[in-house]
């Protein structure tokens, strides 16, 4: 490791993070989940909430692993929310919504992706923004088909044929979701891993010689793009799922802020990361709305400024650190 | 320009008395009439050149004269704006660099291009992983059989030592020899090298120079090299084309052409020796 340079855009966890088994921490942190959502039972929507946001996340994180950041990603995450409210009265199966909303997130992941991958840097970024803001003012003005900002409530669903009550049916959106994050979490940690993972970081660095090998920085970015989106569509149905209500706000632009804001906190150097900075996010977000019910955007931000400030890899990189040296 | 030397050139004794096979065959690379310029600066000015296959062809001249640019040329990274390029017999002019990497030339950079955030080794083993064209997002870039290759890759450069260091922690000279690997990790039959020994140690150049030629002579590759040392290119080159402006100034074996009082006036920068009778 060369010096202490601390910058955004580099993953600082990164190397703590390989040296460090993931496995444990993984662990624990799924033990202590449902611990928590089994002692205190009105967490376990917001945990299902945090574990939806997380899976969004790692698809921001494969792109600043490029050094990209998109800020429009909500507009996956919406499509994959809206997806579930629009064919719950014809479908009422979870198990058949899921994959339907994460497949047309995907679909509009490919058709934004082929367009917005040639752009770089703020233009990548803006670009995401102008687009997601487009399916924003869509569902915002299409009131006869969305009924505007009121939103659409999502009918009861049926899992499985079956239709649980209400205290099985959350333990099973938490345990969907806490699944769905586990096999994203570990797809994610192989596709890192992989020559497409390890080539994201040549577009931050050397797209030239990317180009000189042969490979194509364009298509290396795409296939980011279309995973992230089939992730941001995956965590919006589930949203849809848990909360039973969409809102033209999970396109708006400060939800995107909000994913990229969970991606900084948590840390961009391991798959956990993205768990780690929503769970925080969502437990912040709730105990201070309540302490201080005006101030608790303030609170956010000052985490957020302590961690660029003094723990650029994240709670990851933080955590990775201390347990690499109390080893 | 001596154009007799030309053919004088292909018979030449090559590095360690070895005479190297005569090239009658056809051009592996083939320039002519390659004009490009910046604003007002001809960075080519009508560049005729034929690189012979298994021959190494250093480029001299001074700065600015237009040697990046012969390989950004030929390499598709900038198109001539007059002019044609054969490789094999087939013009490649348009193609981009990532079809010609595909048909078999390689190149490195005088800047070397390398991914400052992995190892030399995952670095190596992208290059492999490309020509594998086995981009799987799934499988691991360091499975055994990349690992092993990229070892065995950097260890011909002598790079293995460094193979878990992160590129941006090497040193200049490292850093272009494990450029030219990337290179070579993609069995080019054609090398373009921009000035693959600048940035090496003095002490250690020679050395460096020597693994360079065995790595490339055992791969059958033909090389073009932009070279500052003329030491280098004397012991290393088959022939010496001097660049001057945007213009080939001369061209033929080393022996002659450094000896050339012009040469070594305008592009040396030495005043032909005056005790020569
Ligand atoms: N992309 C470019 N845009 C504008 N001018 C350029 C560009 N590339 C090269 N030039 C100009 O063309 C001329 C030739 O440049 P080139 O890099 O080919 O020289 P060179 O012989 O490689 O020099 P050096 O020994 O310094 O590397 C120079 O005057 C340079 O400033
Ligand atoms: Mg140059």
């Amino acid at each position: 490791m060369s010096g202490s340079a601390n910058s955004l855009s580099r993953p600082a966890g990164a190397a703590p993070a390989r040296s460090l088994g993931e496995g444990l921490p993984a662990l624990l942190g799924i033990a202590a989940l449902v611990l928590v959502a089994w002692a205190v039972p009105w967490l376990k929507f917001v945990l299902t909430i945090a574990l939806a946001k997380g899976i969004a996340v790692l698809g921001i994180l494969l792109l600043l692993r490029a050094g990209q950041v998109s800020f429009g990603h909500a507009m996956f995450l919406a499509t994959g929310a809206y997806t579930v409210a629009f064919v719950a009265p014809f479908q009422t199966e979870a198990l058949l919504l899921l994959p339907l909303a994460a497949l047309l997130a995907t679909l509009l992941g490919l058709a934004v992706g082929l367009f917005v991958v040639r752009y770089r840097d703020i233009f990548f970024g803006m670009l995401n923004l102008a687009l997601s803001m487009v399916l924003y003012s869509l569902l915002e003005k299409l009131y006869e088909y969305t009924k505007g900002t009121d939103g659409i409530r999502v009918s009861v669903l049926t899992f499985a044929g079956l239709r649980p009550e209400r205290e099985t049916q959350e333990w099973l959106m938490f345990g969907l979701a806490l699944l769905l994050a586990v096999l994203f979490g570990l797809l994610v940690r192989a596709y890192l891993a992989s020559p497409m993972g390890r080539a994201l970081a040549g577009i931050k660095t050397r797209e030239t010689r990317l180009e000189f090998m042969g490979v194509s920085a364009r298509r290396v970015l795409l296939f980011a793009y279309v995973l992230s989106a089939l992730m941001g569509g995956t965590a919006g149905a589930l949203v849809a799922m848990t909360s039973r209500h969409v809102t033209p706000q999970l396109a708006y632009w400060t939800s995107s802020g909000e994913l990229v804001f969970i991606a900084i906190l948590g840390g961009a150097g391991s798959a956990l990361g993205p768990f780690l900075g929503a769970a925080a996010f969502e437990l912040v977000r709730v105990y201070a709305a309540a302490a201080v019910a005006d101030a608790w955007q303030m609170i956010l931000g000052a985490v957020l400024l302590l961690v660029i400030l003094f723990a650029p890899g994240g709670i990851w990189g933080m955590l990775a650190g201390r347990l690499r040296r109390s080893a | 320009m001596s154009a007799s030397d030309r053919l004088g050139a292909q018979a030449e004794p090559s590095i360690e008395g070895v005479t190297r096979p005569r090239q009658q065959d056809a051009p592996l690379l083939s320039a002519r009439g390659l004009k490009l310029a910046f604003g007002g600066v001809k960075a080519a000015d009508g560049i005729d050149l034929d690189v012979m296959p298994g021959e190494f062809l250093a480029i001299i001249g001074p700065n600015g004269a237009g040697k990046t640019t012969f390989i950004n040329m030929t390499t598709g990274y900038l198109r001539p704006q007059a002019g044609s390029i054969e490789y094999d017999g087939q013009p490649i002019l348009g193609l981009s660099p990532r079809v010609l990497v595909g048909k078999g030339i390689g190149r490195s950079f005088q800047l070397p291009q390398l991914f400052t955030e992995h190892t030399v080794l995952e670095n190596a083993a992208l290059a492999i992983a490309a020509r594998a064209g086995l981009w799987s997002p799934l499988v691991p870039l360091l499975r055994p059989q990349w690992r092993a290759e990229a070892m065995a890759l950097l260890d011909r450069f002598g790079l293995a030592p460094l193979a878990e260091v992160r590129a941006d922690a090497l040193n200049e000279g490292a850093r272009k020899l494990a450029d030219i690997a990337m290179a070579v990790a993609l069995q080019p039959r054609l090398i373009l090298m921009d000035e693959p020994t600048s940035g090496v140690a003095a002490a250690e150049k020679m050395s460096v120079v020597e693994t360079l030629v065995r790595v490339l002579r055992d791969a059958k590759v033909t090389a073009v090299f932009v070279e500052h040392d003329m030491e280098v290119v004397e012991r290393f080159a088959d022939r010496v084309a001097v660049w001057s402006q945007g213009r080939i100034a001369a061209l033929g074996p080393p022996e002659t052409v450094l000896k050339d009082p012009a040469v070594l006036r305008d592009v040396i920068g030495i005043e032909p020796a005056h005790s020569h009778a």
